[in-house]
């Protein structure tokens, strides 16, 4: 069955809080050129059907309202 | 006995439902009844409570899962009919994931789980769950959550304060960084659904640290003696 790979994240305009928080770790490394970090959710999952994904995404993986997604399916 | 049966839903992680339970019986309300999520039967309450707690450990995320519960879909329904529904804490997070309130719960912005005691300003007495209050209020309710930081789109956020909408605001501090410091906002075809991140059901006695809590559940109660007079 083909493999499906889903990455959530939180949308662009909302403060990742988790993303700041590496950022400035990374910061205090000694990496000061790092910007823009955001973390997400993967979820791996196989099915017969990949174009269900889309819907499977807007239904329940993804809150649309604060997050969005990306399907890579593979196969 | 007298007064009026609150369903309170239980979800496995549930752990403020008899905390709601017990807030409604012993400040006079009625009898409380728990509901379990795998049923199909609100038995005919008078009012719906989405307790809070960490149903199915708030896996994906809080209240995701809740949402699909088989009673959820009766819960749904009682609220397009105009059902009174109180979504407290997590019972908040699922009914915005079941889209009977706009927008969402993100992660608290300091990261931290929040557990203290916070002021809310009372935004609305035009509500039933506000209504015996006053407008400027201020409440004094516990927190206790990690995902409480409401979000929601310019649209929504215009609409809610065009329509008079946002039930509470933190007032002396936002403890989570929720847009616009909303703490709880109002929705459904008769203003009868109600969301909120903090917990006026463990608010109830001054041997609890506050009594403020107590004013909700009077509200409710007036609001449901009025539509049956």
């Amino acid at each position: 069955m083909p493999k499906v790979t889903v990455t959530v994240t939180l949308k662009p305009a909302l403060l990742d809080a988790q993303g700041r928080t590496i950022q400035e770790a990374l910061h205090s490394l000694g990496y000061t050129d790092v910007a823009n970090v955001r973390v997400g959710k993967v979820i791996e999952l196989e099915t017969a059907n990949p174009a269900d994904v889309t819907a499977m995404c807007e239904k329940l993986l993804a809150n649309p309202v604060m997050e969005s997604y990306k399907i890579e399916v593979d196969g | 006995m007298s007064g009026f049966t609150a369903g309170v839903i239980v979800f496995p992680g549930s752990n403020c439902d008899r905390d709601a339970a017990n807030a409604w019986s012993e400040l006079g309300c009625g009898e409380a009844k728990l509901l379990w999520h795998q049923d199909k039967d609100l038995q005919g309450v008078d009012i719906v409570i989405v307790p809070g707690g960490f149903s199915y450990g708030d896996a994906l995320r809080a209240g995701a899962i809740a949402r699909f519960a088989p009673i959820m879909d009766e819960v749904a329904a009682f609220a397009h009919d105009g059902g009174l529904v109180m979504g407290i804490c997590n019972g908040f997070q699922i009914v915005c994931e079941a889209g009977l309130l706009p927008g969402a719960l993100a992660r608290n912005e300091g990261l931290k789980f929040a557990c203290k005691h916070v002021d809310l300003r009372v935004e609305t007495t035009s509500s039933p769950f506000t209504c015996t209050s006053e407008k400027g209020a201020l409440l004094s309710i516990p927190i206790a959550h990690g995902e409480g930081r409401y979000v929601c789109d310019e649209a929504t956020h215009a609409q809610l304060i065009a329509e008079d909408r946002i039930l509470f605001r933190y007032a002396n501090g936002n403890p989570n960084g929720a847009f616009d410091d909303i703490a709880g906002i109002l929705g459904g075809p008769n203003r009868n659904v109600m969301g909120m991140m903090p917990h006026p059901e463990r608010a109830i006695r001054a041997a609890l640290g506050s009594a403020d809590g107590a004013v909700m559940f009077e509200s409710i109660l007036a609001t449901l003696a009025q539509a049956q007079v």
